[in-house]
């Protein structure tokens, strides 16, 4: 182990294996490395065969060994037998076709290739045939040529093959080959026939030409096979009791290429494949080889129908067979043959099935995929029993994929939607966890549209859900269903099944949807399904208790800390106050389109599907209020707000007319509203007025009444809500501080708090909570001239103001800074208030007047009362 | 297509005749050097799979029961793999009678040997030669080669 240096490789060898550490493994490696290196230098060549040897043990541990790439070359060069049996092996190491280093190879390859010597010959054609670069090809290609016909057959099998090497690194080299090659064919040697008919195969694959050339010789490699099919025992060439099986699986593969797409060297060879598929033995491995390659060559050949079904047999034998690489096999082979013959395949069936029970899960995986591509409309009963069965045994990684192929086989083959619906509903008891949402979705839309079925469905996973909530899916399919048909539920079941006929009662429905929220399985999903579901149970059911419970549910989810659940806990509290147009709201959701059947494996861009996004997808958040708002669209849509609001139009007139903008552009963030029109001016000026304060928002507006509509909903989700805009107001005499007072008076919700007045010149702010962020206020802050006639138009409005440090203040441009007596202008301010300090401002004020001149005013604002907004 | 045989020692012989791959990368399959006191079955999955990765091909695994040596074989997609198995089988069956029970130490100590053994069984990544006979013969004339020159060498 000290020893510096150790001169042979045995020691070396020796010493590398006693090394304790790896530390230890590399100083030896270092050490002799260096050595090595030195020694080349000095061009010691009494040591280069030595060297050469332990630098390649070195390669072989990993360690570098570039360095000795040139003295392999070298020790190639020398005379000596033993010295170029290891240069050539050193070669073929350290050197790969990349390095320049090849072409001073090329020289002595080919003084090697000419050489008296068979082996020598051997070394060198087994060093081109492993490592030739497309330049050595061309080089060297005649002196290969030549040898193929040489007399000695230890030289002619390496010269074909050497000769694969180089029509695969230079295809167009093919062609000199082509004669000498099919001269191979008649070759007695089996090394020399198994090394040339690799060579034919090769050039077949490389070019169409070649191969229709070569069809001629599909007699001949019949007759080989034959001979060796029916030849005796022969023990040079015997492996456990099977003559050549390389030999003859070459033949079977060239015969394979050959008779593609060629009836009559198909025809040619039907007897042969026959025979090989019927004689030989198939309990070992060598036998199962030959039958495997048998196979493939029937299939891949356009052979007759009896051959084919002979062959999907032979297959279904290795199904069963105990090696694992054969049942490996066979289900990769009828995966690909499927297309060719389904009905051969189907009788396997059942042995297929055996295999997803399979230890190795490699075999459990191709016998899943090639069960489910056996599924048609005539088994589909069984072979979905049967996945099922192995569903709920599966392992993890294979459930996803296998919730979503028997949903999608389901809905392609159901014998009948109760089928359907059953089968789903097993999957989503057994893999509820593993279901895609567009599964998901899909089951709710083919629950939605069988309105037959929807009672049994929904008794169906009522009892489901009572037995197991664990299952995410199958709670939010049952929390929607029974959202949906709670009705249905609670009206009691005219199933036969045991389990359906029991009564189920409102507050049973209740209890099992408090209990899935107790549970340890709910999440924010689940939470927002079963809030919508409590919802919609509250038109479903008709007992004020349910009603009065389910409210009180839904109170407690008010101060949820999920945003979303928070703000539809308290957009459905709001819509209680609302008992007229509520059942209408939650009326039941449209019968749902049917959707282009999800290609398996697929991944859906849009992770909301259709319009059930609303009710089924978890991601669409942001989306879910415009849904939401759809929904309640479709609900209102003929019921009776908009009558009520279709009154507003024609009866307001004159400066009400502005009120109304201003109650509109509150409603709609209030920006850009014209300045008022005068007094006198006719309703329908109000109402293309009306109609520019609606045009600045993003919604684009169809009719009046629609739009009305659109905005008092709005409005009523927003959570603050203002009836003035549903009741027409009384027309006020022009001089009355508007606002203030017809809004205080008519709901009390938004008052108008007077912040200045003088000069004839008012200012005063209506607060209102932002619809989109509680923690914004929005300060509609209106101008006024109540000068009067005498007083005159005020001109160059400013206002400024500023807020403490805890709040931000945002300022719109205001409507006009131009105020016509008895008329306004409003500007909005937003205030981002996340402390919930009280909000106080600062204001300055400017404006001119006609009988004041300029004023500025400096004002403070105290701050609003208790809950005024 | 390529061919390596190891045992828990780590890489004894390896043959890529893909040399289109630079040699560094492939030198991958020889990582398993650290496997020399816990080798296991994890070790040699990590080997398939870097040779897997590398050749772009299916690797066929043959665990022989020789004397603790394993074998691992690349195979394209068009290969027949129940033969890739007669094929380490018969591998080892010449190894077997020119080492006369071959072990582990054989291996190490004529790593060489077993690189010549292969070329004559193996050419290009195809099968050269289905006799057994015909191999052990030409690798014992060779042998017998390298003795006579190293007698000469002697007397001179």
């Amino acid at each position: 182990m000290r020893q510096t240096v150790f001169y042979r490789l045995k020691d070396l060898i020796k010493a590398i294996r006693a090394c304790k550490t790896h530390a230890d493994e590399r100083a030896v490696i270092q050490k002799e490395s260096a050595f090595i290196r030195t020694s080349f230098k000095e061009e010691n060549t009494e040591l280069r065969h030595a060297n050469i040897s332990k630098l390649l043990y070195i390669h072989m541990l990993g360690y570098p060994a570039h360095f000795g790439q040139i003295e392999c070359l070298k020790l190639a060069a020398s005379p000596m037998f033993s010295d170029k049996r290891l240069g050539y092996l050193g070669t073929m190491l350290l050197l790969d076709e990349n390095q320049e280093v090849l072409t001073l190879l090329t020289n002595s390859l080919k003084n090697d290739l000419n050489h008296s010597n068979m082996y020598i010959v051997g070394l060198a054609l087994c060093t081109l045939g492993n490592i030739a670069s497309a330049e050595m090809s061309r080089d060297l290609c005649s002196e290969v040529e030549k040898l193929l016909g040489s007399s000695n057959m230890y030289i002619r099998k390496k010269a074909a093959l050497c000769a694969i090497r180089i029509i695969r690194k230079v295809p167009d080299l093919q062609e000199n080959f082509v004669v000498r090659a099919s001269s191979l064919l008649n070759d007695r040697n089996h090394g020399v026939l198994l090394s040339g008919i690799t060579l034919i195969t090769e050039m077949c694959l490389l070019s169409q030409d070649t191969l229709v050339k070569f069809r001629k010789a599909v007699p001949v490699l019949v007759r080989h096979l034959k001979n060796l099919v029916i030849a005796g025992f022969s023990a040079e060439h015997d492996v456990t009791g099977v003559t050549d099986p390389f030999l003859q699986i070459k033949i079977l593969r060239l015969l394979r290429f050959l008779g593609k797409d060629d009836v009559e060297s198909s025809e040619t060879m039907n007897d042969i494949l026959a025979q090989v598929a019927t004689n030989t033995e198939s309990t070992k491995n060598v036998g199962n080889s030959i039958l495997y390659e048998t196979v493939l060559t029937i299939m891949d050949t356009p052979s007759d129908n009896a051959l084919r079904v002979l062959a999907i047999n032979i297959l279904g034998k290795f199904l069963s067979n105990r090696d694992n690489n054969i049942r490996y096999v066979a289900l990769t082979t009828l995966n690909k043959s499927i297309s060719l013959d389904v009905n051969a395949v189907q009788r396997h069936r059942n042995i297929i099935l055996d295999c997803l029970r399979d230890a190795d899960i490699s075999i459990r995986r191709r016998a899943l995929e090639l069960s489910f591509s056996l599924i048609n409309e005539s088994n589909v009963r069984v072979l979905t029993r049967e996945l099922l069965a192995f569903l709920e045994i599966a392992d993890n990684e294979f459930r996803p994929s296998m919730t979503t192929k028997i949903c999608l086989a389901a809905e392609k083959f159901a014998p009948n939607k109760r089928w359907h619906i059953d089968t789903v509903m097993r999957v989503l008891k057994l893999a509820g966890n593993h279901v895609r949402e567009e599964m998901l979705a899909a089951f709710i839309r083919l629950v939605t549209q069988t309105s037959d079925l929807q009672g049994y469905a929904v008794h169906k996973l009522y009892a489901a859900l009572r037995e197991d909530i664990s299952q995410e899916s199958l709670t939010l399919a049952g929390v929607w269903v029974i959202g949906e048909f709670g009705d249905i539920l609670v009206s009691g079941g005219n199933y036969e099944e045991e389990e359906l006929t029991k009564e189920v009662s409102e507050s049973d429905v209740i209890d099992l949807l408090e209990s899935i929220l107790a549970g340890p399985f709910a999440n924010q999903v689940l939470r927002e399904y079963i809030v919508t579901g409590l919802m919609k149970l509250t038109s479903r059911f008709t007992s004020a208790s349910s009603v009065e419970r389910i409210k009180q549910l839904l109170t407690g989810f008010k101060t949820s800390i999920e945003v979303e659940i928070q703000q539809r806990a308290v957009e459905y509290l709001n819509l209680f106050q609302y008992d007229e147009i509520r059942p209408a709201v939650l009326e039941r959701m449209p019968v749902m389109k049917i959707r282009e059947t999800i290609i398996a494996g697929e991944r859906l861009n849009s992770a909301a599907p259709g319009s059930a996004g609303a009710q089924t997808s978890s991601s669409a958040g942001p989306s879910d209020q415009d849904l939401l708002l759809d929904l309640m669209g479709i609900g209102t849509s003929g019921g009776t707000t908009n009558a009520q609001i279709s009154t507003v139009v024609p009866a307001s007139s004159g400066s009400s007319n502005a009120n109304n903008i201003d109650l509109l552009a509150d409603l709609f963030g209030g920006t850009n509203v014209s300045s008022p029109p005068p007094a006198s001016s006719p309703s329908a000026a109000a109402v293309s007025d009306l109609f520019a304060g609606i045009g600045s928002t993003p919604a684009p507006v169809a009719s009046p009444p629609a739009s009305n509509a659109g905005g008092n909903i709005l409005d009523l989700l927003g959570g603050d809500i203002t009836m003035t805009a549903t009741s027409p107001t009384p027309a006020p005499a022009p001089s009355r501080p508007a606002p203030a007072s017809s809004n205080g008076s008519s709901t009390g919700q938004q008052k108008s708090y007077s912040v200045y007045s003088k000069n004839g010149f008012s200012v005063t702010f209506t607060p209102q909570r932002d619809s989109g962020n509680p923690n914004v206020v929005n300060i509609l802050t209106t101008f006024r001239n109540d000068a009067g006639e005498s007083g005159g138009a005020i001109d160059g409005v400013e206002f400024h103001a500023a807020v403490t440090k805890t709040q931000q203040m945002q300022m719109r441009p205001a409507s006009s800074s131009e105020i016509a007596p008895g008329g306004n202008a409003t500007q909005l301010i937003k205030i981002a208030n996340p402390q919930k300090t009280p909000v106080r401002l600062r204001l300055k004020i400017v404006y001119i007047t006609a009988n004041h001149g300029k004023v500025e005013e400096l004002s403070e604002f105290a701050g609003f009362p208790e809950g005024a907004y | 297509m390529s061919h390596n045989s190891f045992s828990h020692g780590g890489q004894k012989c390896a043959t890529f005749w893909n040399t289109k791959i630079p040699r560094s990368s492939t030198e991958g399959a020889a990582d398993s050097k650290d496997g020399r006191s816990r080798a296991g079955r994890r070790q040699r999955q990590n080997v398939v799979l870097k040779l897997t990765k590398h050749l772009g091909s299916m690797a066929v695994f043959g665990n022989y029961r020789y004397a603790s040596l394993y074998f691992i074989t690349g195979v394209g997609p068009q290969d027949n793999e129940l033969l890739t198995l007669e094929i380490i089988h018969r591998y080892v069956e010449v190894l077997d009678r020119y080492f006369g029970n071959v072990c582990e130490l054989d291996l190490i100590f004529n790593f060489h040997r077993a690189y010549f053994i292969l070329d004559e069984l193996l050419l290009a990544g195809e099968m050269q030669e289905s006799s057994k006979v015909t191999v052990l013969q030409a690798i014992h004339d060779q042998d017998a080669i390298e003795v006579e020159d190293a007698n000469e060498e002697r007397s001179k």
